[in-house]
């Protein structure tokens, strides 16, 4: 099969769980106790003008499956109603949010990749001596650490003692001088795990191709071996570095959800606890859906990265 | 070979550190075809005599059994008023407040001070372990309860309801674990059960989607074939062949899966989603988080998060280790057992 239509196929097959996604995005909230008319007058009296309005609004009297595909069109139009603390839309939240999310989460991925491959190459050429030893026990310990304490133990040391970066967010825009240097410490946190992650994975991969053939090959004839790693094994390494990289979303989203509290950054985590806590559910919904969407995207992304980077799979 | 794009997919989980793909694709060598057709009891013997070469793994193992031992001599408990347990190591009542003033650094009476409503931070961290350890047994044990049958069900029976259940597991799969855990809580609410309720609703997906795709591939061994052509029964493969072999991966991902539940929860109770607010949990001690930061209480936050700490890194050099005495190969592959240590 052409790589065409392996793409246009794959596709297809995301449409099923994107369907899947939004019923479970649209029934979470039915699950709750009350309706959603409750919640936008936060449980308080109201005339039955006011509550027919707003159960019309919600389209309430309809039948189930009816106030889900009413639902689903507003959501395909990039329509998530309006909040329930604040007369704002819910789209506008998130568009203020989303940006703040992307900058930190493009940033620890960027110093994950940049610390993880080289780190995962190192180890692997090196097997065996203290170098691999203690990569793997970094590795680990990334991999332990749970990444608010990381955050809050760099507060400590960076922020209060040494008393080398702000300890709050600065109000400038994202890519001023500093908002950048506040953005090192959250970007760091973030980043390592999926750091350690990487280097895991770099390493295992990396082993692998050095034992192929074709590696015995270039050095028999007489390529110097960091011509060996760099142009033979590097690449056919991060076929698989690269594809589990696009997976790294999910990862990325659950920790930013988490760290965006530590370090009070202005991003959709925050902004998706916040909204548990005051009991905003078109914000949880929009926020949920939001997210479940961008990781299937990027699976698929992976596999047609997968597929365009390495010709041997036929599909 | 078709692939299935959706298989082996999905979120990145906190795994093995070895080479896990490779031991998953090796083909069968003579040690494990002879571990197939040892009795159980030799083969678990056999596993536990290589586990113990581990140290990291063995060192490991033991803090969790430390840890576990604190937390229940941590303080009495009672079952429906008799004591069963006396001992009390904790020297104050975890919930108890103004045991002494707010904000006192570690000092002999207490090791890891307080916390600003005056109650003792070392009590509490070794009252803690009760919540993580508990929770994180609880939520893998059910979620390997659900998803396990689900999983083999799916595997051996196929068509539609191989269909239905994996399309189930490739949806929950499209939301990051955290992030759907925290939404069900919203829904359903705070509290211990609930808490472990929504982590096994994001959890047992992995356990499924492992065991159908194990018994798939030892569906199609030769052996179980030939024990087919010989006329044994559905039940009888299932319990003889299929389940033995599928059950090493299933008890390795439990075990580090354990380590990514107690995190998970940790995470929530930061976030003030978990258990009630001001819970001796380690997470929910480190809500006040940044405040106490900036006002020179770093106890409050160093020691609560080194005991979750402790214990991941624990849980995950144990799981580790019994992945690699589970894997037969390890011992016959050199380059492997190079990369175990």
């Amino acid at each position: 099969m052409s790589l065409r239509r392996y793409v246009v196929r794959r596709t297809l097959l995301t449409l099923p769980i994107l369907l899947g996604v939004s019923v479970l995005t649209f029934g979470l909230v039915k699950l709750l106790p009350g309706t959603p008319v409750d919640y936008v007058l936060q449980f308080q009296e109201a005339t039955p003008e006011l509550r027919a309005s707003l159960r019309a609004q919600y389209h309430l009297d309809e039948p189930l499956w009816k106030q889900y595909l009413l639902w689903l069109n507003d959501v395909l139009h990039l329509d998530f109603g309006d909040r329930v603390v604040s007369d704002r839309s819910v789209s506008a939240a998130i568009a203020e949010r989303l940006p703040e999310t992307l900058v930190l989460g493009g940033a620890a991925f960027l110093i994950a990749l940049l610390v993880g491959v080289p780190a995962g190459v190192v180890a692997a050429v090196r097997r065996g001596t203290l170098l691999d030893e203690g990569s793997r026990v970094v590795a680990l310990a990334g991999i332990a650490t749970p990444n608010f304490w990381l955050g809050l133990l760099l507060i400590l040391v960076f922020g209060v003692h040494l008393d080398l970066v702000s300890v709050i967010p600065p109000v400038a825009p994202i890519l001023a001088p500093e908002s950048l240097a506040f953005l090192v410490l959250p970007a760091v946190t973030l980043g390592t795990a999926s750091a350690a992650l990487f280097t895991r994975l770099t390493r295992s991969a990396v082993t692998d191709q050095l034992r192929q053939e074709y590696v015995r090959t270039a050095r028999a004839k007489g390529l110097t071996e960091r011509t060996v790693i760099v142009k033979h094994v590097l690449r056919n390494s991060l076929v698989s570095v690269v594809t589990v990289a696009a997976v790294q979303v999910a990862f990325l989203l659950d920790g930013a959800v988490v760290i965006e509290r530590v370090f009070s950054w202005p991003g959709l985590g925050r902004l998706l606890v916040r909204a548990i806590l005051q009991r905003d559910f078109p914000v949880v919904q929009a926020v949920v859906l939001l997210v479940a969407v961008a990781v299937v995207v990027a699976n698929l992304l992976a596999d047609v990265l997968y597929a365009w980077l390495d010709p041997r799979i036929t599909y | 070979m078709p692939r299935n794009p959706l298989d082996g997919r999905g979120r990145l989980r906190v795994r093995g550190f070895g080479s896990d793909e490779a031991a998953a694709d090796a083909p069968a060598t003579p040690d494990s075809e002879a571990d197939a057709d040892a009795p159980p009891t030799d083969r678990v013997r056999r596993g536990w005599a290589r586990f113990r070469r581990d140290r990291a793994a063995v060192a490991g193992l033991a803090i969790i059994a430390l840890m576990a031992l604190l937390a229940v001599f941590a303080r009495p408990i009672e079952v429906g008023g008799v004591v069963v347990q006396p001992v009390a190591l904790a020297p104050y009542d975890p919930g108890a407040s103004g045991v002494a003033p707010a904000y006192l650094p570690p000092s002999f009476a207490h090791p890891f001070g307080t916390d600003w409503a005056g109650r003792d931070v070392f009590s509490r961290v070794l009252y803690g372990g009760r919540y993580s350890l508990s929770i994180g047994v609880i939520a893998v044990g059910i979620a390997l309860l659900v998803g396990v049958p689900l999983g083999a069900v799916a595997g051996y029976v196929g068509g539609w309801v191989d269909e239905t259940i994996m399309r189930l597991v490739d949806v929950l799969y499209a939301f990051p674990f955290l992030v759907l855990a925290i939404a069900l809580v919203a829904v359903f609410g705070q509290g211990f059960w609930k808490l472990v309720g929504a982590l096994v609703a994001v959890g047992w997906i992995s356990y499924a989607r492992l065991v159908r795709g194990e018994v798939l591939s030892v569906s199609e061994r030769d052996y179980v074939l030939a024990a087919r052509a010989v006329g044994a029964s559905d039940g009888h493969i299932l319990r003889r062949h299929v389940v033995p072999n599928a059950i090493a991966p299933v008890i390795v991902q439990a075990t580090l899966n354990v380590g990514t539940v107690v995190l998970s929860a940790a995470a929530l109770g930061f976030l003030g989603l978990g258990l009630e607010p001001g819970t001796a949990e380690w997470g929910s001690m480190l809500s006040a988080g940044r405040d106490t930061l900036v006002g020179g209480e770093w106890w409050v936050t160093v020691f609560p998060g080194l005991a979750i700490f402790l214990f991941v890194l624990s849980i995950n050099l144990v799981g580790d280790g019994v992945r690699d005495a589970l894997d037969p190969d390890a011992d016959t592959d050199r380059f492997r057992t190079r990369e175990a240590r």
